[in-house]
């Protein structure tokens, strides 16, 4: 047995512990963090299969986004997580039934597959180039050949951006907010009075 | 490789079915749900990277990342539409979410 798979071993082993975690542990900040662990662990796997770009932005928008929006939305709402693990047996059987069939046809399907050597050869699409590292063949492929797609993708976060911002922004009646256009617009007539003052009298 | 594509394909398939089986469990629990799908784009992902890697193909990992895009978008704005109808409504269980309902 090699050293690779016994830290393939290792890191699956914690990623799929920790995904069993996610859905059944009991506080949901725990489950975001054994979210993360997962993900840690998947990037590992990445790694060991040379995908190191793949990985690292695994780690950088996983972690450190998404985990963290998740993290922050459980921390921030005020919700009775008790109540809502109510019905958490009763779906048990149903769920762990059609869990189990997926598991067993997919494994029966996937964990049989192998590979002939000559179609490695033959099928690749885009072959891996020898002399590159993985991060500079996935650039050279993202800005040639999959340039619109990736400019797709940058719309997608653009849109998600804007379609977040819009959902959660409110403006409430009550709070004073500067108003650029009206200070701007605002003539000397209306912000200052000449009064003649009388000598010895007041306003 | 050291490590058979089989090994691969089948954690990703235990991934999966954990996605969709927390799917089933926390039937009332939104983010618990969309962190089940996080999940199963994990487990996506990982087949997808896997087999680019196993076939000498990089456009399995393109594909990966565009899938994470995806992700990333989607965790956001379903987190933004929980956090609004959490402010309307005070609760997020899926059974009170009928609102649009015939």
């Amino acid at each position: 047995m090699t050293v690779a798979l016994l830290v393939f071993y290792l890191l699956s082993a914690v990623a799929v512990a920790a995904g069993v975690m996610v859905i059944s542990a009991r506080n949901p900040v725990h489950s975001v963090l054994f979210l993360i662990l997962a993900f840690f662990n998947a990037a590992g796997l990445f790694v060991l299969i040379g995908a190191e770009f793949l990985a690292m932005v695994l780690v950088v928008v996983y972690v450190g986004a998404v985990a963290v929006l998740f993290l922050f939305v459980v921390m921030m709402l005020d919700i009775n997580f008790i109540r809502l693990r109510e019905g958490f047996l009763q779906y048990l059987p149903v769920g762990g039934l059609i869990g189990l069939v997926l598991l067993v046809e997919l494994i029966l399907v996937l964990g049989t597959w192998a590979l002939s050597p000559e179609m490695i050869a033959t099928v690749a699409e885009q072959p891996v180039p020898a002399a590159r590292t993985n991060t500079e063949a996935l650039g050279d492929l993202f800005y040639t050949d999959y340039f619109y797609l990736f400019q797709a993708a940058g719309l997608i976060l653009l849109v998600a951006i804007i379609g977040a911002i819009t959902l959660t922004l409110r403006h409430k009646p009550d709070v004073r907010r500067q108003d650029i256009a009206e200070q701007v617009h605002r003539r000397s007539e209306q912000a200052v009075e000449l009064r003649k003052v009388q000598p010895g009298s007041g306003i | 490789m050291a490590v058979p594509l089989a090994h691969y394909l089948t954690v990703a398939a235990i991934l999966f079915t954990l996605g969709i089986f927390g799917i089933f469990l926390n039937r009332k629990n939104v983010i618990i749900i969309l962190m089940s799908i996080e999940l199963m784009l994990l487990a996506i992902n990982l087949n997808f990277v896997a087999f680019s890697a196993y076939l000498g193909d990089l456009a399995g990992q393109v594909f990966a990342m565009f899938v994470l895009t995806v992700a990333a978008a989607e965790a956001a704005i379903g987190l933004a539409i929980l956090v609004v109808y959490f402010r309307n409504r005070g609760s997020i269980e899926v059974e009170d979410i009928n609102l649009m309902r015939g």
